[in-house]
């Protein structure tokens, strides 16, 4: 038995999938219990903040039902929660307590190669989970447009982002506590300053500026547009979750080698 | 052609110099045994072949392949079966297997991982998750992920570190089979047997570079002789008797509760005192003298 004679090149699709095989594997082995909370967490939202609120304090937000305002948002909640979290748990575990990291690049598998496959793998996975509270939130009376089969093409996109800058974390952080720093820093404002819950409009003029450098804000509208209408602005909006994916991606590979070669 | 070449290799960590003007070939189809102490520079040697550290001043080369540029080639044609086992605990057996047949770029994984399953000895186990394992069964598969692509040379990073006897045995045969078929193997290793029964060649490395390498057998005779002489009694008695030895230019090691007396052929008379016991001289015995540090 030999291997493929195949070129040695940069960023190869073969290494690529390999590793993203390996994603499969241990995938099929707890999909359910992932799949599970991320299909009750939007009808748990949705029936504390969106019922909840639209029973008793607030009726209609920009125009838009308040459930059909918090469930086009919490697409971005679901994205953010499946990608963040666990390229930066996981991508930690892997590296430091699995030493799953030193078998694969032992394979003629690059950092390059190894970083991107995980980020497309939780960019996979995102867009899919990120679909999920869109219908929900379609059964909770939401009318369905064409625009949104776009959104998984957004979650995707984003969730390639925040993979890339959760793997930059797991490869700078010394100690997995260390990730609750990360968490109340920078997640947590990032999920509150999205609008998903409230229009960031009404926040202070500093603060809206912040929020439009928020990508989870930038995506919480263009799904608000693939369900409400599109605006030429969406496609700036795009663009920057491209940047911010590029971005991430580059730091993603930077950072890791750094980690894991001597 | 060598399958491995390095020449005046180093690799520091900050202060540390771990690997130290390192010059090792490894011929083709050869098992070298690389051993040392723990902190002798074995693993970060595999890991500069693996790519996995760069050298800050020498020359590697493996299959062919220029090191740390060609890495990525070299690596195809290696297979490594790394000192803890990484492997995917909640993944099937064959799985397993599977993943690094593709990350091998193998044509056929399916027949890979047969050959794989089959080397293990784990056929009937194929669809069981790698944590319903026993240790052994963890190890052997282990090693068939580092050859499911048939490699031309193997890197073997402490084979059977803090495995209990039975299965350390069982690995030596498999290590064995692969010796005997011809394949290239650098085994690092700090377990003496294991050296002695398995490797064609002993490279003896210490702080970072190869202080002595042959064939066990020569080791044992240019270094320590033919016969070692153990003396057991109380610390005042083996003091007295480590003089009188040490006078005569013999040379002596702390061996436990005893110490041994190397090269005891040459001892003149009263060196050796009579209740000693004497023994074939062994590679530990040469370990210990030339490394200072005691052997496993």
């Amino acid at each position: 038995m030999r291997t493929a004679t195949t070129a040695m090149r940069r960023l190869e699709p073969a290494a690529i999938a390999g590793v993203m095989s390996r994603e499969v594997a241990n995938f099929r082995t707890y999909w359910k219990g992932t799949t599970f909370s991320s299909v009750l967490e939007p009808i748990v939202y949705l029936l504390a903040f969106g019922l909840g609120f639209s029973a008793t304090l607030v009726d209609e937000v920009n125009g838009l039902p308040y459930v059909e305002f918090v469930g086009t948002g919490m697409v971005a909640t679901a994205v953010i929660f499946s990608s963040a979290l666990p390229a930066m748990f996981g991508t930690f575990v892997k590296h430091r307590f699995q030493n799953t990291y030193d078998a694969i690049l032992a394979a003629p598998v690059d950092v390059e190669e190894l970083v991107t496959a995980e980020m497309l793998w939780i960019g996979v996975r995102a867009a899919v989970y990120g679909c999920f509270p869109l219908i929900v939130t379609i059964g909770f009376g939401l009318n369905p447009a064409w625009g949104m089969l776009l959104v998984p093409l957004f979650c995707f996109f984003t969730a390639l982002g925040f993979a890339g800058f959760g793997v930059a974390m797991a490869a700078t952080v010394a100690k997995i506590d260390q990730f609750n720093y990360v968490t109340a820093l920078c997640i947590t404002p990032l999920f509150l300053v999205a609008g998903t819950f409230f229009p960031i409009d009404g926040l202070p003029e500093g603060v809206q500026v912040v929020a439009q450098l928020n990508p989870l804000h930038q995506l919480v509208e263009l799904v608000r547009g693939g369900a409400f209408g599109f605006e030429a602005v969406d496609l700036a909006r795009f663009a920057f979750l491209l940047g911010f994916a590029l971005l991430t991606w580059r730091i993603a590979i930077k950072r890791m080698t750094l980690r894991l070669i001597d | 052609m060598a399958a491995i070449e390095l020449r005046g290799v180093v690799k520091r960590f900050g202060p540390i110099t771990a690997v130290d003007g390192l010059d090792l070939d490894v011929p083709e189809g050869i098992c070298l045994g690389l051993l040392g102490p723990n902190g002798a520079g074995k693993s970060t040697t595999m890991r500069l072949l693996t790519g996995q550290a760069i050298p800050d001043a020498g020359e590697l080369r493996a299959l062919g392949h220029e090191l740390p540029g060609d890495s990525k080639a070299a690596r195809a044609e290696m297979g490594v079966v790394p000192q803890l086992d990484n492997l995917d605990v909640d993944v099937t057996v064959e799985d397993n297997l599977a993943v690094y047949a593709r990350l091998y770029r193998v044509e056929d994984v399916g027949a890979a991982v047969d050959r794989g399953l089959a080397l293990a000895r784990l056929t009937e186990r194929r669809r069981d998750a790698v944590d319903e394992l026993s240790g052994g069964m963890r190890r052997r598969l282990l090693l068939a992920r580092g050859l499911i692509h048939d490699p031309k040379l193997i890197l073997l990073d402490e084979p059977t570190v803090g495995l209990d006897p039975q299965i350390r045995t069982e690995l030596w045969s498999l290590i064995d089979g692969l010796r005997s078929g011809g394949t290239t193997i650098l085994m690092s290793t700090h377990y003496i047997e294991e050296a002695e029964r398995l490797a064609d060649e002993v490279a003896l490395m210490n702080e970072g570079r190869i202080i002595a390498r042959a064939h066990p057998a020569e080791l044992i005779a240019a270094h320590a002789g033919t016969h070692t002489a153990e003396v057991y009694g109380p610390p005042e008695r083996l003091t007295e008797v480590r003089g009188i030895a040490e006078e005569q230019g013999l040379r002596v090691r702390p061996a436990g509760p005893a110490i041994a007396i190397v090269g005891s052929e040459r001892a003149g008379n009263g060196a050796i005192p009579e209740d000693a016991v004497i023994r074939a001289a062994t590679l530990e015995d040469v370990f210990v003298l030339l490394t200072g540090e005691e052997a496993e």
